[in-house]
């Protein structure tokens, strides 16, 4: 049944090596995504350019524009003399945010009258404006509750809420992509090139060969199949290396359990690479279906953004997507130490992903390759 | 079946090939014995292709069957695929491997084992390779790589070989050299069936098969085909007459009653004539050339029978 497999992967190992430049491409590839995705891409909002606009110059005033500076937030580049330069500066996009105290603010605070304070905001980064309205109403929330005198204050019945992060306390972002980057790069390299090592036969006129020899089709979709798995393997093991080497990412759980599961969702993307290869008739259409189903893999699977605020019928194409798993179970096993008891769900569904991938594989290679 | 003496290496029983409403192959039928070279001729599209992969054991024939050494092509495709060798057209072998490398794969393909070495010693012998063992398949010449492409598909001893246009594109020299080489083959009882567009080649096989318009049009050797009467209507005779560098009146022999398939040979002028065209007369008429009675090439023949078919095929 498995005639001829390892002539195929005998073959495959040398046309892997024989180019020193592929293989330094292949290793390299991870290690720039790792280095895009782990420093250029921070969600992280900081130093937003503020104008301020300070009409009321007061003692109060001040204060309240330093505890703006305090949050790290705002960086507060200037003043402004009049309410249209202030609008002018967020249009032409030098601020993303004007601050404007009005004449008499300091006055009404010292007399216990309500005081107002009017935040203009950007809303073309919905990112930045979220995050920038949300900090100003806070501090004003609690300059507030710091102004009501001690003794009605006790009287009052204040809600506590208190939070902790009990994984990544700093927030850093290189902690949520780094995992999912494992899953991403370990998708692409076996997908694509898994494709490319069935479609550059047929372009070649060696499957033709092939077809006529007495290889057998399991042992030339194995053949093809294995060569990759291992090189797969060898790139997730070197991203976790420069994760865990450079960017800190430590793995919390069980490394031996994250290769496992990899093993496990690598069969789901082989077999998506191996139907490529029936469709396509050259490497650039291989190259053009693999992209269609990676970009929604990136975009969809969780990797960026989460699925939960997704629209419904996204959600949905989400959850057909290998890698949305995949990316669970790695940040599961290496941000927050979950072991299989926690992952049980996603191992079920990969491996039922993979073993129907690989049975469509296997029937459609069976009918186009000889 | 019973194998016995005289089985046919190479059998063609009706086979037809219908892809939906396309008839690719009708009614193909033919015997090849053991050790001969069987040439099989044809235009690109007419079928021949598909001919070879249904004996290959590649595509399930709509009809009919075809065997290899007794074994049915579809049913036993697994032992057929072990006793043939496949050599196409296109040069189909790893361009980023060395010829050693590409030598070495295909035995293991074909399961050679310890066998391996022996057989790929022998094989570069024969085929004069060792100079190139070292060298990427890539970096060889036309001539070189159709050796390299022969050797891996003779690595495993192939009782017949399908060599699918094996000299397009290679110089006279290699293309001799090639030629020679089958001949030795064959003389060591290795069946081979070769399909060509050069009319010198298929003067070197044994026997021809004409396929067109996916119907085996013609078979027989050499000297039958061309004394078949379909060529040379009993009406009718092959005239030659020598131009000594004089222009042949071309369009005057085409307008003329009674002539047909007039071409030109190098300095010799060829056409049929009817019976009632006097050869002398004729002669005049095309400023004083000297006819005398010639002989059909198998040109002819292919041209005569491709143009009947054509007329069949539009009164039909």
């Amino acid at each position: 049944m498995m005639r001829g497999m390892s002539g195929i992967i005998y073959k495959e190992f040398i046309q892997i090596t024989r180019n020193p430049a592929t293989l330094v491409i292949m290793l390299l590839i991870p290690i720039v995504q790792l280095i895009i995705f782990g420093y250029a891409i921070d969600t992280e909002v900081r130093n937003v350019r503020t104008v301020v606009l300070d009409l009321d110059n007061s003692h109060e005033s001040r204060e309240f524009l330093n505890r703006f500076r305090a949050t790290g937030l705002y960086d507060l580049m200037g003043q402004v003399t009049s309410d249209t330069a202030l609008e002018a500066e967020i249009v032409s996009g030098r601020a993303s945010v004007g601050i404007m105290i009005p004449a008499g603010y300091g006055r009404e605070l010292a007399g216990g009258r309500p005081a107002q304070i009017l935040v203009l905001i950007d809303g073309s980064n919905n990112t930045i404006a979220s995050q920038t309205m949300s900090t100003a109403q806070t501090l004003g929330i609690r300059m507030s509750i710091e102004r009501v005198s001690p003794r009605r204050l006790s009287q009052a019945q204040l809600v506590d809420v208190r939070t902790r992060f009990l994984f990544n306390p700093d927030l850093r972002s290189a902690a949520f992509f780094v995992p999912g980057l494992v899953g991403v790069i370990l998708f692409l390299v076996t997908m694509l090139l898994t494709s490319f090592a069935i479609v550059r036969e047929k372009e070649l006129g060696t499957m033709e060969q092939l077809a006529v020899s007495p290889v057998s089709r399991g042992g030339l979709m194995l053949g093809k199949i294995l060569p990759y798995l291992l090189l797969g393997m060898i790139q997730m093991n070197v991203v976790l290396f420069f994760a865990q080497f450079v960017f800190n990412v430590d793995i919390a759980g069980s490394l031996p359990l994250l290769e496992g599961l990899a093993l496990i969702f690598v069969f789901s993307s082989l077999g998506l690479g191996l139907i490529i290869s029936t469709v396509a008739k050259t490497q650039l259409q291989a190259m053009l279906i693999s992209f269609m189903i990676l970009l929604p893999s990136i975009l969809l699977s969780g990797f960026i953004f989460p699925r939960e605020s997704m629209p419904l019928p996204i959600y949905w194409i989400s959850a057909l997507l290998p890698v949305t798993y995949f990316e669970e179970i790695l940040r599961g096993i290496m941000l927050r130490g979950a072991g299989m008891e926690a992952l049980w769900d996603e191992t079920a569904v990969l491996t039922g992903m993979g073993l129907l991938l690989l049975a469509i594989a296997t029937f459609r290679f069976r009918k186009t390759v000889g | 079946m019973a194998r016995t003496a005289e089985e046919p290496a190479i059998q063609a029983e009706a086979l037809t090939m219908r892809f939906g409403n396309f008839t690719a192959v009708q009614d193909v039928s033919f015997d090849v014995a053991k050790g001969e070279i069987f040439g099989f001729l044809g235009p690109n599209g007419s079928g021949k292709s598909t001919v070879i992969r249904m004996l290959c054991g590649l595509l399930r024939p709509s009809g009919g069957h075809g065997s290899i050494l007794g074994r049915d092509s579809t049913r036993e495709a697994e032992a057929v695929k072990r006793s043939i060798g496949y050599m196409s057209q296109k040069f189909s072998l790893y361009p980023d491997l060395t010829v050693h490398e590409n030598l070495s794969f295909y035995g293991r393909i074909y399961g050679l084992g310890p066998k391996l070495q022996p057989r790929m010693d022998a094989v570069v012998e024969q085929l004069h390779l060792a100079p190139y063992l070292r060298r990427s398949a890539g970096a060889l010449s036309g001539g070189w790589k159709q050796r390299l492409a022969l050797a891996c598909a003779l690595l495993h001893e192939p009782r017949v070989m399908f060599l699918d246009e094996p000299t397009a594109g290679i110089d006279p020299v290699a293309r001799r050299e090639l030629w020679d080489f089958l001949y030795e083959l064959a003389g060591r009882g290795v069946t081979l069936f070769v399909t060509t567009h050069y009319m010198d080649e298929a003067e070197r096989c044994n026997r021809l098969g004409y396929i067109y318009l996916s119907r085996l049009l013609l078979l027989g050797n050499p000297d039958e085909l061309k004394g078949d009467p379909r060529v040379t209507p009993s009406a009718a005779r092959w005239l030659e007459a020598g131009l000594d560098g004089s222009e042949a009146p071309m369009e005057r022999l085409s307008a003329m009653p009674g002539v047909e398939d007039a071409t030109i040979f190098g300095n010799t002028l060829h056409l049929l004539a009817d019976n009632s065209v006097d050869a002398a007369e004729l002669g005049r008429l095309c400023g004083g050339l000297d006819f005398r009675e010639g002989a059909p090439t198998l040109e002819d023949v292919f041209v005569r029978l491709t143009r009947l078919a054509e007329r069949e095929q539009r009164t039909s």
